[in-house]
Parts: structure tokens; C-alpha cells; sequence
């Protein structure tokens, strides 16, 4: 067994943006680990940071935005076979665009319906990456595209292949753009909310469909969601996001049995859930912080009903748990009163442990 | 596709027909009338309308005019041009306005489209500031405006160009007329160009081609360009008809002999010149149902979407 190799590392990102209404601080120093044929959820609300953190991986960042520190480091198998580790940071879109996307890291958008082109075939949409990236002849090429859209479930795919993305339908669009993310058999997919836009049973066939290529090809996923039952389903590790930061990390065992941070609990708590009495779904109470003003301390301490005093003046680190579990609440803070999730998402997740092993 | 242009070509000529239908009666209860009745006596007007067959029942007439127009024959002129037949005077004016329209829609469209596809591409920055600029100047300012600044500076002040139209010298007589009369088109199609092209800039799709590892001429002209021009061929339609029916003030202003100036003459003259006025009338209605026809066929080539429902639809 060779040691875990680490393909994606984001130390310390922060980003803002110019808009009209001011300087927006999006990101404020993001921190995420990805091992190779591992599978990271980011869960968060709108807003947290989620998408903007991934679009920065991808150098797909708007033109207003600016990186005020960080590094995200990379590392593939470059063209002479060697491992090469490269900060994205640092380099121009053309080589990103060169030798990155698409390559090594590919993405798939949230709504089908808007993120293929409408007036090219699909067919030479998926060609397209495989002839610019594997240098193969456009024939060549077509057959390749052919066998993925065959891989991704489109039955008779040859005359899919001249279809505009007009005449297909949304799961199938979702097929389509998933065939050009693996199009040329990258290490990494990042898929941003890959289902949100799509109906339920739709959803569990994209969700079953990107599992399937994961395993057989092996490569490693980060999954973009507010959806904790994507997250639990498909999920080995879990970075919850608030405000521009990640509250907590660990495995999705952890996360979902053992959450430390308040605003976790908060969202474990909103999850709907059948076996339950409450007539009414909890909600998280508030709205996330407007990021266009700087706040000292906690960004969740307006809503945490556990706020402590400090809360307000420093924004509380990283608390180590276990080696693979850590959360940012004051809290887990030695000198902090000890303080227990609710009662009812205590027994809730007990109940929820209790299914699963059952 | 096929079924589709000809429903289309035959709606667009019983469009055509009901309105020279439409322009036949409207001219008819127009008020003046085709002889000077100061110089004529009553019994001598009242001769003339029975010879040329004007107290015949109105469809009768219609009928008669449409057997004669549909060979080509307008008829003749009742002042103007001394009972000239009316398609040849039609040909000559139609010519020039057609060669000083076409070079100024060819000049407005290449240069707007040059410039909207600049300004895209430096959003916010000196390109972009100077295109928006110039598209308000062009849209707000007249292009007779244009055409006198350009008549002061170039041929009084600079004395290089001819003050105004002069057949024999052909290339340099167009060029301030073409320009003047292109600026408007120029300024519409940059502004348009420039805005689709940065929205299309912004879709999703353009981001996923971007993560697809597109980049450069290539992400413009596949993903960008193809996109951002199908709605610009639409506002280019009606400007062209504009520019090729010619500019009523500039024309009259630079001495063109063209069918602007005609329509002009023939309405203010002495006495209205019904026939030309009709005949002027059926000519631009052609010439815009035949430019739409044309978009229209054209739209169908350049987005798949229209080109897939005319064929009748093929699946969800």
C-alpha cells in the first residue's frame, strides 16, 4: 500500500472582490487537504465561499476578484511523466488553461441547462478538450466521445452526438457535462452542486453516476453542496464552510455523529427528517453576515445561541479533536464552560447512527 | 428546413401584396391630386382622370396596376421627369443609392463589429470607455450633421473631397456620404456587439469551456463570437434597409441622385406625384419584407434552436 499521496493543498486563501458596493472579502484564509481517490465535501450556505474557493483551484476566478494570500498547490502527473507540483496561485491562465483544466482538473457546473453551449453539436463539445489536451485526431477523438457518452448512460450516443444541447433533456445535459469532465481522464473532479438543479430521482442517478466513475477510474472528488444528504452519501471527508473560513473538518462520520461546531449543529438540526415529531424544521436563526464589512471575532457569534463573550472580540482557531477532526468555536477552548449539542439533535443523530449500522 | 422557407417566402409575399394593396387606397384618398388644377380647366381634368382610368371601381384599378407592375412597369411619372417611364428613373436613382448604402453598410458593419469585439475583450478599460463614447455620439447625432462637418473639413478646408455627388468621380464623391450615413449603423453595431459579447462572456457555458482548457482566439470564436452575433443580425436587419433606401437629408444635401431624393421630389413637387410615391412605397416594403426574410432564413443557419423547431421539433 503506498503512502496517501496529497494532489490538492489549499493553504491559507484569501479572496476578495471589487464590486459597486465596496471591497467584498469572499474567502479569509481557507484551508483544504484532498488525498488522491478521496472524496471532500464542502457544505456551507449561499455565500459561504464554497464555489469561489473551487473556482480559485480552477483559475476560473471573475476578473474583479483579487487573491490577497494564500497557495493552492497541485500535483499531477506533468507530460514527461513526472510528478510536478504547481501553485495555481502563481501561474497565468494560458498555462492553467494549457495544461490544468480539463487535464488534470475538471469541473462540473450546477445547472445543465445553462453551462453547454447552445450552438455547438454536443458531440464536438466533448471533442473539443480531447483534441486541444490528448492530441488526437478529430476521428479518433470522436470515438473516444462516443464511448463516454455511452460510459455516462446515453443510449444510442453516435446519434446523441449530433444532437444540439436543446434536444436533450436536463439529466442528460448533466451526462453530457459530466462526459466532458472525464473526457480527458482527469486526476480531480470538482462538482459544484452537480444535482441542485435537477428533480429528486434525477439526482440519485447523477449522484450514483459520478460514485460509479469515481470508482472505476479512481480519481479524486470534491463535491460542492448545502445538501447534508449528498454529503452523507457520498462523502469521506467533510469541510464545513461559513463566512468566507471552514468552521470544521473531519470525516463524515465525525461531522455527522460527533459535530463540534455550533453552526454544524445548526445545520444537522435543519436537516428534514421523517422519524421526527417537531411540526416545524428548524432553521438556523438569521442570515449569513454581510461580507462587504469586516467583523472582529466570531462571523457566526451574531447566531450562535452559544456565543460566548469572546466571541465578539477574536475570532476563535482551529481546536484540534482528533487527527482528523477539528472545528473553530471557542468552545473546545480548555477555559470554556462546557456546553452539549441540543438535546434533540443528540438523540436524533443517535437515532440516525442506530439506522446505519442496523 | 425546406417546408419552412417556403411558408416562409409565400407569407412574405401576400405581406408584400397586401400592403401595395394598402398603399394603393391610401394613396388613392391621399388629399391633392395629379394635375396643376390652377392651369387646367375642369372639363380637361375631368378628361384626363377618364383616360387614365381613375373613375374606374378601386380594385378594378388595383387589378390593372398589379398586372403592369408584376412585368416590371411602374407606369409613368405625372410631373416628374416629363413622363419618363418610371422603372428606368427607378434603376438609375436605385443604383446610387445602392452603391453609397452598400459601402456605408459594409464600413458600418465591419468597423462596428471591429470595435465591439475590441471593447469586449478590455472591458473597462481604454477601449471599452472610447467605444461607448463613440456609439452615443453615432446614435445621438444625426448623420447629416456628420455629413456637413465632413463637407467643412474635407472639401472646404482641407479642399481633398468633392463638395458634393459628381457621377464621373465616383469613388471619392462616395466616401463622405458613405461615412456620414455609416456612423449610425457603426455605433449600433459596436454597442450591440460589445454588450452580447460580454454577457456571452459571462455565461456558464463559456466558463465551462474555459474549464474544458479553452483559452484565446479559440474560446472568442467557437464559443464566444458564434453566440454573442445572433442577436446582432437581427438589429442589422432594419439598418440595412435604412441605409439602402438612402438617407432622405443627405442625398438632398449632397446632391445624390437617389431614391431618397425622389421620394422627396415626388411628394413635394408641383402637384403629388402619385405613381412615383406608390411605386417608392412598394419598392421600400419589398426591399424591408425581403431583408426580414432573409434575417429570418439566416437565424435559422446560425442557431440551432430556431433551425430544430421550424423542422417541426425532434424530441424533449
Amino acid at each position: 500500500m503506498e503512502e496517501k499521496d496529497k494532489i490538492l493543498d489549499i493553504k491559507n486563501l484569501d479572496v476578495s472582490f471589487r464590486t459597486s458596493a465596496g471591497t467584498v472579502h469572499a474567502l479569509r484564509g481557507v484551508n483544504i487537504d484532498l488525498y488522491r481517490g478521496e472524496t471532500v465535501a464542502i457544505v456551507g450556505e449561499s455565500g459561504s465561499g464554497k464555489s469561489v474557493s473551487m473556482k480559485a483551484a480552477m483559475g476560473l476566478l471573475a476578473p474583479n476578484a483579487t487573491v490577497n494570500d494564500g497557495q493552492i498547490l497541485f500535483r499531477f502527473k506533468n507530460s514527461s511523466g513526472e510528478i510536478e507540483e504547481a501553485d495555481i496561485l502563481k501561474k497565468d491562465k494560458k498555462w492553467i488553461r494549457r495544461n490544468i483544466n480539463g487535464k488534470h482538473m475538471a469541473m462540473v457546473f450546477q445547472d445543465p441547462m445553462t453551462s453547454l453551449d447552445p450552438t455547438m453539436p454536443i458531440g464536438r463539445q466533448i471533442t473539443e478538450g480531447i483534441i486541444a489536451h490528448l492530441g488526437l485526431s478529430k476521428k479518433e477523438a470522436w470515438e473516444k466521445a462516443r464511448d463516454l457518452l455511452l460510459e455516462v448512460g446515453i443510449t444510442d450516443a453516435e446519434k446523441r452526438m449530433h444532437h444540439y444541447p436543446h434536444q436533450l433533456s436536463g439529466g442528460m445535459r448533466q451526462r453530457v457535462v459530466i462526459a466532458i469532465a472525464l473526457s480527458c481522464d482527469p486526476d480531480l473532479l470538482i462538482c459544484d452542486e452537480p444535482t441542485t438543479a435537477l428533480d429528486v430521482t434525477i439526482q440519485a442517478m447523477i449522484l450514483d453516476l459520478i460514485m460509479k466513475v469515481q470508482k472505476t477510474r479512481g480519481i479524486s472528488v470534491i463535491y460542492i453542496t448545502h445538501d447534508l444528504g449528498v454529503v452523507a452519501k457520498v462523502a469521506d471527508y467533510v469541510n464545513v464552510m461559513y463566512a468566507g473560513k471552514i468552521v470544521e473538518v473531519g470525516n463524515v462520520n465525525e461531522i455527522f455523529y460527533e459535530p463540534a461546531h455550533p453552526y454544524t449543529w445548526g445545520l444537522l438540526s435543519a436537516m428534514p427528517d421523517l422519524s421526527t415529531d417537531d411540526v416545524r424544521l428548524y432553521t438556523i436563526p438569521g442570515s449569513p453576515p454581510n461580507l462587504l464589512h469586516e467583523m472582529p471575532g466570531d462571523a457566526f457569534a451574531a447566531r450562535n445561541p452559544y456565543a460566548l463573550a469572546i466571541d465578539e472580540k477574536e475570532h476563535p482557531p482551529m481546536f484540534k479533536i482528533t487527527e482528523t477532526h477539528s472545528a473553530a468555536t471557542w468552545l473546545l477552548d480548555p477555559r470554556a464552560p462546557k456546553v452539549e449539542m441540543p438535546a434533540e439533535l443528540k438523540a436524533r443523530l443517535e437515532r440516525m447512527r442506530r439506522e446505519a449500522q442496523g | 428546413m425546406k417546408r419552412y422557407v417556403i411558408k416562409r417566402v409565400l407569407s412574405a409575399l401576400l405581406t408584400l401584396l397586401l400592403i401595395t394593396f394598402l398603399l394603393f387606397l391610401l394613396v388613392r384618398i391621399m388629399p391633392g391630386n395629379p394635375f396643376p388644377s390652377e392651369r387646367m380647366t375642369a372639363e380637361a381634368i375631368e378628361k384626363k382622370r377618364a383616360e387614365m382610368g381613375l373613375n374606374d371601381p378601386i380594385l378594378v384599378q388595383f387589378f390593372h396596376y398589379m398586372s403592369k407592375v408584376l412585368k416590371g412597369d411602374f407606369g409613368k411619372g405625372t410631373s416628374l421627369y416629363y413622363g419618363a417611364p418610371i422603372h428606368t428613373v427607378l434603376k438609375k436613382c436605385l443604383s446610387n443609392s445602392f452603391k453609397i448604402g452598400g459601402i456605408a453598410i459594409l464600413l458600418g458593419t465591419f468597423v462596428g463589429l471591429l470595435l465591439g469585439i475590441v471593447a469586449a475583450l478590455n472591458r473597462d478599460r481604454f477601449w471599452d470607455v472610447f467605444c461607448s463614447v463613440f456609439s452615443i455620439l453615432g446614435v445621438c447625432v444625426p448623420a447629416y450633421v456628420f455629413l456637413i462637418f465632413l463637407q467643412y473639413t474635407f472639401s472646404y478646408k482641407l479642399t481633398l473631397l468633392p463638395y458634393f455627388f459628381d457621377s464621373t468621380d465616383f469613388l471619392r464623391s462616395t466616401i463622405i456620404p458613405s461615412v456620414s450615413m455609416s456612423l449610425f449603423t457603426m455605433s449600433t453595431v459596436a454597442r450591440f456587439t460589445r454588450n452580447e459579447m460580454v454577457e456571452v462572456s459571462d455565461s456558464d457555458y463559456v466558463l465551462l469551456a474555459e474549464a474544458k482548457g479553452m483559452y484565446g482566439a479559440k474560446l472568442i470564436t467557437r464559443h464566444v463570437l458564434r453566440n454573442a452575433l445572433i442577436p446582432v443580425v437581427t438589429v442589422l436587419a432594419p439598418l440595412v434597409v435604412d441605409l439602402l433606401t438612402g438617407a432622405l437629408v443627405v442625398e438632398k444635401i449632397y446632391g445624390i441622385q437617389g431614391i431618397g431624393k425622389l421620394m422627396v421630389d415626388a411628394i413635394s413637387g408641383e402637384g403629388i406625384d402619385y405613381n412615383y410615391v406608390l411605386a417608392l412605397g412598394i419598392l421600400y416594403s419589398a426591399m424591408y419584407i425581403g431583408i426580414m426574410l432573409v434575417v429570418d432564413l439566416l437565424y435559422g443557419l446560425l442557431d440551432p434552436r430556431i433551425r430544430i423547431s421550424a423542422k417541426g421539433g425532434d424530441n424533449g
